[in-house]
């Protein structure tokens, strides 16, 4: 008994540490549980960068892709969409794109690489439903009678513009997001993948 | 908070009752190891099975793929899987050391009958459990192996057909016997496990704990009143058992790491291949656990009995399970322990044990073969078959004039 | 102490004991998953042969070409021949109907073979197909007779003829093969090209093998740090005990 409080020490050392250790291969084993509920080699290959061709693509129109299982517009608009667009400012929530909703090359103006190409998710912001296309203009789209062309959200009537920029005091918060996305051809846009640095600047 | 939570729910008086304070032999060895392990082994497999199920697929059409899914798509898929597979064989390993201890230290003998009859339902539900699991991967052993134990049920007359049809829920092994499989291995049997483990420590607590001594430790207590051959399980027990765990788990990943197929014992190199309808493998191995009763099942092959020699190789295997439940009361010995036991006992044990090895390496070979020497699988088989039952029908004669030594006064060493 | 350190002796013992099993007299072959080289060749005769008739259903080109260290442009210039994208599964173009109808049988996918029969299964069949005018395809197997599938590589083994011997219950015993075409590879070269094709095909089998080597050691090297330290506890703790 007389060496008792040198055991406690050397018992309370041995504790600690083992508890320590054991923790750190719990730690250790807790690894390999979470890390198999992240997406799968088979959701990663299914959610792959997608090729889209263009070329057939007139303008005015769009065409609706799957990428990662999320429906993508990309419509060629006109001269006088894009014209349209700077109209709209003072009724849209974020119009200098201030949001970070799109890749850094897709924030300007336009929300695209190339001014009349706009390559958008089309889920609504609000509570992820999907909007419809409506370009035509004024009361014929039924939207209202100075509408002039985007998407409107059936589910609770929020509204974006041609480059799917939200209206004020409708429920989404915020721009349709821009996926990243590049340009491999003339009329070639890869979904999924960012510009190469050297092409960036094209 | 302590005060908070104890008088809305018994916490501290748990812990108390069944570690701080709960009484435990000071003399255990070896051998008692394992029901703590046991109990570790079983979160095990219910953890890694909970993220397997997030991956796996139980339809005829997508379960193979599913398993390839997991050992190569998924993100440390095939660590959880072999973690499954490796947990599912050491977990026999670890209950059926366990269970010896059983029958080395008399721990199924008066006053812990319950005990003992709750584990073996334990062991019992456990063989279900591994059976209806290795029907998941669905490889051709999987199926092979589920469509011969299930037709097993045709041999009792008159409902034997319909019996395992309706097991089956077609006329073969099929999509509908993977799925309900699927349901009663991932739900009913871990269910009823958990619940039969916690009624198994519920009435070894009552009774308190046997020893390599087989004598009662609490009959000499100190002037508070705790037994002197005793020690509270907390702290001592529990860090003797995290050092037995630690050793149990470089043997476990020793495996998973390094041998997972384990030579073909822990996962067969046919079940590597889709379940096949059309092609049966050359020889149908249950996995080892299975194999000393399996064995017994093809022991039986005398078809002048009546009702032919399917169902009396049936009856043979039931009845070879059986006899483990009657332990308590076949075992007629005024001591518990091997240690005290005459020479009678510890022939009979010997000789058991080496039958049972004998036919569970047997239950692996074919029966026509000759494995052993000069006589075929099949006869030696039927020779340890006999040994095997000799042991438990004949217990009452033999433990009943078996010389015992003294029992001590106090635990030995 | 001493008991758990022979039942862990004893347990991996049982692992080796099991291994050798079947009837076949099989050619050892040195499986090496280190041999990167040797894997990356090994990849390539599979893409290039096996993979026209045979799919590897539950593999990816990408997790090939990572796994092996081959280079995204390699990969699609050279090993892509039957997809468009690297996530996709190395399916063979071949429809399974056709192959019934050209081979009588459809080819079996061979993602797992290296599992289920074992290397040197492969090795062997690999280099023992002989020609026989029985057949519908010409070629026949020492090691699987009658086999539906034709030699694809005799280009590269040459034509060989089998001589069996026969003893006097009129029963063909196999004694040796006989080159008689001349090939474009020697005997030693198409024997290395094979033993880089089973190399790949265990990997194949198993991708994972590639690391749980490596993570075993370090979860040994802790599991010894747990049980030193427990056993040290246990000691201390039972100093009351003793």
């Amino acid at each position: 008994m007389s060496n008792a409080s040198l055991d406690d020490g050397r018992r309370r050392f041995l504790t600690v540490v083992t508890s320590g250790v054991g923790l750190v291969g719990c730690a250790a084993l807790a690894v390999p549980f979470v890390s198999s509920m992240a997406p799968s080699a088979r959701a990663k290959a299914a959610g792959a960068p997608v090729e889209v061709d263009i070329s057939q693509l007139e303008l005015g129109q769009m065409l609706t892709i799957e990428w990662r299982g999320k429906p993508v517009w990309i419509v060629n608009r006109t001269a006088d969409m894009l014209q349209g667009l700077d109209d709209l400012v003072d009724e849209l929530s974020d119009p200098t794109s201030e949001q970070p909703q799109q890749p850094v090359y897709a924030t300007n103006e336009y929300r695209s690489i190339r001014p009349e190409i706009l390559v958008v998710v089309g889920i609504c912001t609000h509570l992820g439903c999907a909007p419809t296309k409506k370009f035509e203009l004024g009361a014929a789209s039924g939207v209202s009678k100075d509408w002039k062309g985007g998407f409107y959200c059936p589910c609770h009537g929020s509204l974006f513009d041609l480059a799917g920029r939200v209206y004020r005091n409708v429920p989404a918060p915020t721009n349709l997001e821009v996926p990243p996305y590049s340009y491999i051809g003339e009329n070639q846009i890869l979904v999924g993948v960012d510009p190469q640095e050297e092409s960036k600047d094209v | 908070m302590s005060n908070w939570i104890d008088d809305r729910f018994p916490a501290t008086k748990v812990w108390e009752e069944h570690f701080s304070k709960y009484f435990a032999p000071k003399n255990f060895n070896f051998w008692y190891y394992f029901g703590g392990i046991a109990v570790v082994v079983l979160v095990l497999q219910i953890l890694t099975g909970i993220f397997l199920t997030m991956h796996y697929k139980p339809d005829a059409q997508l379960a193979f793929a599913s398993v390839e899914h997991i050992m190569r798509d998924v993100p440390g898929g095939w660590f959880i899987r072999y973690m499954h597979s490796t947990g599912a064989s050491l977990f026999f390993v670890v209950v059926y050391m366990h269970m010896f201890r059983g029958l080395l230290y008399g721990s199924f003998k008066g006053p812990r009958e319950l005990v003992w009859i709750i584990g073996m339902v334990i062991f019992v539900a456990l063989m279900a459990e591994a059976f209806m699991g290795y029907l998941l991967p669905w490889g051709n052993m999987s199926y092979w192996g589920a469509q011969v134990i299930i037709s097993l049920f045709g041999a009792i007359p008159i409902i034997g057909d319909g019996l395992s049809e309706w097991i089956r829920g077609d006329f073969v092994v099929s999509d509908a016997t993977l799925n309900r499989f699927f349901a009663f291995h991932v739900i009913l049997l871990p269910l009823l496990l958990a619940l039969l483990v916690y009624l198994h420590i519920v009435a070894l607590h009552k009774v308190g704990s046997n020893n390599p001594d087989g004598i009662d430790v609490k009959k000499h207590k100190d002037e508070n009143g705790k037994p002197l051959d005793a020690i509270p399980f907390h702290p001592y027990y529990t860090v003797k058992d995290m050092f037995g765990l630690s050793v149990f788990f470089m043997l476990f990943f020793g495996i998973v790491f390094f041998v997972p197929e384990f030579g073909g014992w822990f996962l067969e190199k046919d079940n590597f291949t889709p379940a096949n309808i059309l092609q049966t493998p050359p020889d149908i191995v249950p996995l080892w656990y299975f194999t000393p009763f399996y064995s017994i099942l093809r022991a039986v092959t005398w078809e002048w009995l009546p009702g032919g020699a399917k169902l009396w190789g049936v009856l043979a295997m039931g009845l070879s399970l059986a006899m483990l439940f009657l332990l308590p009361w076949l075992d007629r010995a005024k001591v518990r322990s091997i240690r005290y036991r005459g020479y009678m006992y510890k022939t009979a044990l010997t000789i058991f044990v080496i039958a049972f090895v004998i036919l569970g390496y047997l239950g692996t070979k074919h029966p026509a073969h000759i494995d052993l020497f000069i006589f075929e699988n099949v006869i030696w088989a039927q020779v340890c078959m006999v040994l095997y039952f000799l042991f438990f029908l004949l217990m009452p004669w033999y433990t009943s004039r078996d010389t015992s030594k003294a029992e001590p006064d106090r635990v030995t060493g | 102490m001493k008991k758990t350190v022979a039942l862990l002796l004893f347990f991996y013992s049982v692992a080796g004991f099991a291994a050798g099993s079947g009837g076949l007299k099989l050619d050892h072959v040195n499986v090496d998953l280190s041999d990167t080289p040797s894997l990356q060749r090994g990849a390539r005769i599979f893409v290039n042969f096996c993979l026209s008739c045979h799919s590897a259903s539950y593999m990816r080109y990408n997790r090939m070409a990572e796994d092996l260290g081959i280079s995204d442009e390699i990969l699609r210039e050279s090993l892509m021949f039957a997809a468009d994208k690297p996530g996709e599964l190395m399916e063979s173009t071949m429809p399974v109907e056709d192959a019934k109808k050209w081979f009588g049988t459809a080819p079996p996918d061979l993602s797992l073979v290296s599992r289920s029969r074992g290397p040197d299964y492969i090795y062997t069949y690999m280099r023992s197909f002989y020609l026989d005018e029985g057949t519908p395809s010409g070629w026949n197997n020492t090691i699987f007779p009658n086999v539906a599938m034709p030699h694809a590589m005799y280009e590269w083994q040459g034509n060989q003829r089998a001589i069996f011997s026969t003893d006097s219950d009129g029963n063909k015993t196999f004694e040796r093969f006989e080159l008689v075409k001349e090939a474009e590879l020697s005997p030693e070269e198409y024997d290395d090209a094979m033993r880089d094709l089973t190399n790949f095909m265990v990997y194949l089998g198993e991708p994972a093998k590639l690391v749980r080597y490596r993570y075993g050691f370090w979860v040994m090297m802790f599991m010894l740090l747990l049980i030193g330290l427990t056993y040290f506890l246990k000691k201390e703790f039972w100093r009351d005990v003793h």
